[in-house]
């Protein structure tokens, strides 16, 4: 299930879906706003994102993690719109047998979302409105799984 | 065809989309990026270095060679920083 959405989530309930006797594990990773960047506070965080091509990227991403691995399930929410430091930002949950496909394809996604997703995050912080910029390390980390 | 910026971009153009006549010898993303960027102002300011944008033509990523007809959807955005 992928969603894209200004409301917060709630990990549990998202968590609970995939509670059931063939599965195994379930390894779910939770994105934070943090309320440092670059030495100053941060006041808010604003991510856009291209409605359309962002979910499509992401049901791609997803099925590209079924091909990889034996999954279950797998579950991605990603909010948009004006968050505050400590506010969740996004969800995935793998569903699996076993542990290691659920740990490897959690990894994958978030990993293929960081650079794949059409999401841009702008921070106010307490000298002015900065967009962030993309990461190598993000590429890299990305780039590993690559065959 | 329907021109989209997204971040930095929609902010440096001014605005979220609009739909333009370009000319026959827009044939690729390039092209396009150079026509638009040659319009001055916050166009030029935004397509001043190519090298720091992404694109993608009705909602597929692909680079500046691709080609573009009337009737397709162009996005331009900085690289993704989602997650």
């Amino acid at each position: 299930m992928i969603r894209v959405q200004s409301e917060d989530f709630d990990p549990g309930v998202e968590i609970g879906r995939f509670q059931r006797e063939d599965v195994g594990a379930i390894v779910s990773f939770t994105g934070v706003v943090r309320g440092e960047s670059h030495g100053e506070r941060l006041v808010s965080m604003t991510l856009e994102h291209f409605p359309g091509m962002t979910e499509r990227e992401l049901e791609r991403i997803a099925v590209e993690a079924r091909t990889r691995w034996s999954l279950q399930g797998v579950s991605v929410v990603h909010r948009v719109g004006e968050l505050r430091p400590g506010e969740r930002i996004v969800l995935v949950v793998t569903a699996a047998a076993h542990r290691q496909a659920a740990f490897e394809a959690a990894e994958f996604l978030m990993d293929y979302l960081k650079t794949r997703a059409p999401f841009w995050k702008r921070e106010l912080r307490a000298s002015g409105e900065y967009w962030v910029e993309a990461r190598s390390s993000d590429d890299e980390a990305a780039a590993r799984w690559s065959r | 065809m329907k021109v989209l910026y997204f971040a930095w971009l929609r902010q440096k153009v001014g605005r979220g989309e609009e739909t333009v006549e370009a000319p026959s010898s827009v044939r690729t993303v390039g092209d396009l990026a150079a026509w638009l960027g040659a319009r001055g102002g916050g166009y030029a300011d935004a397509f001043a270095d190519l090298k720091r944008l992404r694109a993608a033509v009705n909602q597929e990523y692909g680079d500046f060679s691709v080609a573009v007809k009337a009737g397709d959807e162009v996005a331009f955005f900085p690289p993704v920083t989602g997650g």
